[in-house]
This record gives structure tokens, C-alpha cells and sequence, in this order.
């Protein structure tokens, strides 16, 4: 590990003044002491945010709001957060492991990195890691990389379940910097990789996430996360969707739908969204609906089985959440 | 202290610099063992080195540590607390799964300035004088264990689980006891201690 400076702070104002570039604050650690020890984050000085109160979650008229250091498994024992947003404590519940979730934080947890094995390795070149150097994924081993949203540059899936989820739950998040405070929607806080890799997302240099907002909704309640990969357990999404639906009588009035595992980011799909407004909810509109899903995509050599896959795991998805009513 | 610190700091009012001397204040226990809060691990010293008090088995343990330390390492290396293993050092494994204020975390991914004021337990901790955990006495009538280098994180990860409340059912062992892989593959025989300590414990 590179050496840095480490400083504890105790209040937002604080973090943000010792912040900026080249700095990384910490959190759970887990994607940021792991990424040092591979010496893929190399941060001059690292900034301990685990005393700041950032914290607390909270449900009133506007929805949910949840601190960025509220630990992943926190919020998923939460009891108003598992019935009025189940999706959101199914995605952490297969998330990780009980260990790993007991630590990482929500803020931490958006801004974890791929887990594209050449990213994390030093010895071969990625343009995320070192701009410039090539993507080896590109023509190496790519069969848990992403479809949709990629480009020349890059192929890594954003690896996040929870940012599916908060993707289709249409999320807000609230960030402080010495320039003040902003709220970004979760959708647009991510970035494509286009032809910069490196930049995942709209945070400047020493911005702080502070918290997150998910709107109260008539789909939140009704809503679920199912993911599918290699082992039962403990292990990332090769598909994933958080699918919510507003039922009435057997109609569906609304929908919300995202996918993961197949993204360059956390993918909501409006079009089969729309595609399942005003339908009776059978197997047949499922089936219909998810048609287009993954129009656009490009599959790579090792992963064709990807817009399949991302079709079913809807599906199941919908239906799942149709049986439950 | 930083002289930047604008909000609580310093409630103990102990001062750090008296407890730099030795490595493992190990008889310290009646000293300052309410004071687990106290000054915060907050910058580097002159040495780039940063002092660290955390209760480790219910003793009260000063240290210094390099900041890139992880707390795994700290408590091999340093602390000669070698029950503790290492695995995969990647958060892979759970083979280094130890209590950090009765939570289960996994230490390799710990740094170990970030335990200051913890109360932090490891398998040393774990019985009571020669009277081992109801978990520990499960695992060998069950022999939830072949190499045993998984072990002593299965059993931390175990205990956590059962305080956790969620070790209901087989299926729900499994589920929540995902994070600690074990090689020889004991899995359904630490199922079975499980359930077996989970009684016991419940008493
Ligand atoms: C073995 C393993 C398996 C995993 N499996 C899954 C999985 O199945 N699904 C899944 O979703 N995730 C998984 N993860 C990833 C895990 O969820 C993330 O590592 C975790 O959520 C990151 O949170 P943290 O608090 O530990 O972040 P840190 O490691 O502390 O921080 C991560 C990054 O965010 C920055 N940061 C942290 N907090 C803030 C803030 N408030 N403001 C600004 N910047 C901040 C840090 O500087 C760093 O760059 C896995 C991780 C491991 C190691
Ligand atoms: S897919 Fe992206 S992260 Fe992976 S090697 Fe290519 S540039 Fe790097
Ligand atoms: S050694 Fe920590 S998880 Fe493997
Ligand atoms: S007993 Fe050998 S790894 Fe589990």
C-alpha cells in the first residue's frame, strides 16, 4: 500500500475543508482498503468520515431519507424501510456478505468501483485504472461485463444492487462541498463511460455524500429485487432487476423498472416501463413488455447470453412480485 | 489533536501521549477501562505512526500503528493474537471475522486506526476461563471443522449471527453464514453445531 496521510474528522465542514484532490474519504473501507492494498487507489491522504453524523433513517411525508454512514445491514433491518420499501432491503440482503454489509456504508456502497478483474489488476492496462493504457477487457475475459452503456473504452458493469434498486425508486442524492450543498438525482449522478472511463459520476474532487432521498410512491410498497449469478450467495449480479408495480383491479397503472449487472451503470428501463402502464398483469404483457429490454446492447465475446438472461430475470421478477399480491 | 477540530473532541481529557510507551499495555485492565471513548486516534505523529486504544478482549490495549495497517495484521503481528486468520486479505473468505463493538466485520479490510475506542473480540476472547462457548464446544461435538483454518471465523461469524436473531432455519444458516467459506467444505456439520449452540446459547 501506498503510504498516505490519515485524518479523523468530526463535522461536514471539517471533511470537506481537508479534502480535494487526491483525497479519499473513508467510510466502511471495504472497496477502498481493498483497492489500496492493490495499490488501484492510491489517495495522498485518506479522510476518516466514520464520526461525522451522518446518519439516521427517517420516513415522513416526502419518503425516506437515510444518512450516507448508515451501514448496508442497518437499513436493511429497518422495519419501515422493509415495508415500504422492499426492494431497497432485498437488494442489501443480497448484497455481499452479513460481515461485509455490518460495515459498508450507503454512501461508500454507491461509490464502490467494478469489479473488473483488470481493473483491480495493476499489471494489465484498463483505461478506468490508468487513462489511456487500453481496455483488456475488451478482447480478454468479459463474460460478467456489461451490455448497455458501454463503449470502445470500456466494458465494466457498475456493481452496485443497491443503486438498482434506488435507480428505480427514482433516488435523490444530497452532497455537501465548500461551494454548498446540491442534490443530483441517482440517475444522472452516474455517468457513462464514453471515451473517460475514470469518471463514473458527477461528484467534483472532495464533494461529501451526506445522504439519500428515495420519494414516497404508490409502487415503493410493492416492490422487489431479484438476483441471479454463479453461486446462491455472496457473489455479484450477473442480471439483476428491482421491478415495483401499482396495481389495480389486475391492471397495472404504473411501473418502475431497473436491471443491473448488465449496465455500465445502474439501468432503469423506461420503455418496458411504459410498455406495462395500463396492462392487465399476465405472463403475456410481462412477456411482451420486456421485448425491448435490451435493445442497444453489445454483447462481447464471452457474455451473449446477456440479453436473454436480462429478459428472464424480468420476468421472473414481475411475476414474483404478481404472485405476492 | 488537530487544531483544526471544531467539535468534540478530547471528552475524556486523558492524555494520548501517556500511553505511547509499550506495545500491549497488557495488565491495564483496571485502568481507564471505562474510558473505551476516549482521544481520538485523530492524525499521525511526527513518526507518521498513530496511537490507537481499544479494548481486545476485554483488556485495554495503546498501540501505534502505521495507518495502512489493517486491523488483522495489527492483532497478528503485533498484538500476538494469532486466532485470528488470514485468508484471502481481499474481504473474500471471512477467515478474519472478528467482533468490532459486538458486530461481526471482517479485519482484513479493518484498518486498525479506525478500532480506536472499539471494543473489539476475537476467538481468544470468546471463552470463558477454560470453559469454552456453547459455539466452540459445538463445533467439536459436530466436527464442524477438518483443517480447521476457517474456524475461528466461522465460529465469530456464528456467534454474531445467533445475537443477530437470524439463525432461524437451516436455509437461513446458510444464507446468512455465506461470508465464511470454508475449503474443506464442513458446511453441514457447522449447520448442525450451529443449530445445536444456537439452543443453548438461547438459554
Ligand atoms: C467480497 C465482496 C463482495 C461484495 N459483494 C457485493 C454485492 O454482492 N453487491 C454489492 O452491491 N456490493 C458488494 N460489495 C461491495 C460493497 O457493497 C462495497 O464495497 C461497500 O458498499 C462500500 O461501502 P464502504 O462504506 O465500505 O465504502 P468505502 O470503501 O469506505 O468507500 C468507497 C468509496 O467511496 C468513497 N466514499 C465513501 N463514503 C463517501 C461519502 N459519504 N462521500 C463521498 N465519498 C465517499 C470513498 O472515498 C471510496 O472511494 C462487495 C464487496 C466485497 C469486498
Ligand atoms: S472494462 Fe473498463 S475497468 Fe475493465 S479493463 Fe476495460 S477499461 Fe478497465
Ligand atoms: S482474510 Fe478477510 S475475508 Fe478473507
Ligand atoms: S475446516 Fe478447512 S477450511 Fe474449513
Amino acid at each position: 500500500m501506498k503510504p498516505y496521510d490519515y485524518t479523523q474528522v468530526r463535522s461536514v465542514r471539517q471533511a470537506i475543508r481537508h479534502a480535494g484532490e487526491g483525497t479519499a474519504y473513508l467510510a466502511g473501507g471495504t472497496t477502498l482498503v481493498d483497492l489500496m492494498k492493490l495499490d488501484v487507489m492510491t489517495p495522498a491522504r485518506v479522510v476518516d468520515i466514520n464520526r461525522l453524523p451522518l446518519r439516521g433513517i427517517t420516513f415522513d411525508r416526502d419518503g425516506l431519507h437515510v444518512g450516507a454512514l448508515e451501514r448496508m445491514s442497518d437499513v436493511a433491518a429497518d422495519r419501515t424501510v422493509r415495508r415500504h420499501y422492499p426492494m431497497i432491503a432485498e437488494a442489501l440482503e443480497l448484497s455481499a456478505s452479513a460481515q461485509l454489509r455490518n460495515m459498508a456504508s450507503i454512501g461508500g456502497n454507491l461509490l464502490q468501483r467494478t469489479r473488473c478483474g483488470y481493473f483491480r489488476d495493476v499489471a494489465t492496462a484498463c483505461n478506468k485504472r490508468e487513462p489511456g493504457s487500453g481496455c483488456s477487457a475488451l478482447t480478454g475475459v468479459n463474460r460478467i461485463h456489461a451490455i448497455l452503456g458501454t463503449s470502445d473504452a470500456c466494458v465494466a458493469t457498475h456493481a452496485s444492487d443497491l443503486a438498482v434498486a434506488l435507480v428505480a425508486l427514482g433516488t435523490d442524492v444530497h452532497v455537501a462541498s465548500a461551494r454548498g450543498t446540491r442534490t443530483v438525482p441517482l440517475d444522472t449522478f452516474y455517468t457513462l463511460p464514453g471515451t473517460t472511463p475514470h469518471v463514473e459520476n458527477v461528484l467534483r474532487p472532495g464533494e461529501l455524500i451526506t445522504g439519500i432521498s428515495v420519494p414516497s410512491s404508490k409502487w415503493a410498497a410493492h416492490s422487489t429485487y431479484l438476483k441471479i449469478r454463479d453461486r446462491q450467495s455472496y457473489e455479484f449480479a450477473l442480471a439483476s432487476a428491482a421491478v415495483a408495480l401499482e396495481l389495480h383491479r389486475g391492471t397495472i397503472k404504473q411501473a418502475r423498472v431497473a436491471v443491473g449487472g448488465v449496465g455500465t451503470k445502474p439501468w432503469r428501463l423506461t420503455t418496458v416501463e411504459r410498455a406495462l402502464a395500463g396492462r392487465p398483469a399476465t405472463a403475456e404483457t410481462f412477456e411482451s413488455a420486456v421485448g425491448n429490454a435490451a435493445d442497444g446492447a453489445r454483447p462481447l465475446a464471452h457474455n451473449a447470453f446477456k440479453p436473454a438472461l436480462l429478459r428472464r430475470t424480468l420476468i421472473r421478477a414481475l411475476t414474483v412480485l404478481q404472485e405476492r399480491r | 489533536m488537530n487544531p483544526d477540530d471544531d467539535e468534540g473532541h478530547g471528552r475524556s481529557g486523558v492524555s494520548r501521549r501517556g500511553f505511547l510507551g509499550g506495545s500491549v499495555a497488557a495488565a491495564a485492565a483496571p485502568l481507564l477501562v471505562t474510558a473505551v471513548d476516549a482521544t481520538p486516534a485523530e492524525a499521525a505523529e511526527g513518526d507518521g505512526l498513530v496511537a490507537v486504544r481499544a479494548r481486545i478482549n476485554g483488556r485495554t490495549v495503546t498501540t501505534r500503528v502505521d495507518p495502512r495497517a489493517t486491523l488483522l495484521d495489527t492483532l497478528r503481528e503485533r498484538l500476538e493474537l494469532c486466532g485470528t486468520k488470514k485468508g484471502c486479505d481481499r474481504g473474500q473468505c471471512g477467515a478474519c471475522t472478528v467482533h468490532v463493538d459486538g458486530r461481526r466485520v471482517l479485519s482484513c479490510l479493518t484498518l486498525a486506526v479506525t478500532a480506536n475506542g472499539a471494543e473489539v473480540t476475537t476467538i481468544e476472547g470468546l471463552a470463558d476461563g477454560d470453559e469454552l462457548h456453547p459455539m466452540q464446544q459445538a463445533f467439536i461435538d459436530h466436527d464442524g471443522l477438518q483443517c480447521g483454518f476457517c474456524t475461528p471465523g466461522q465460529i465469530m461469524s456464528a456467534v454474531a449471527m445467533v445475537h443477530e436473531g437470524h439463525a432461524g432455519s437451516g436455509e437461513e444458516i446458510r444464507e446468512r453464514m455465506s461470508g465464511n467459506i470454508c475449503r474443506c467444505s464442513a458446511y453441514p456439520f457447522i449447520v448442525d453445531a450451529i443449530r445445536d449452540a444456537q439452543k443453548v446459547m438461547g438459554r
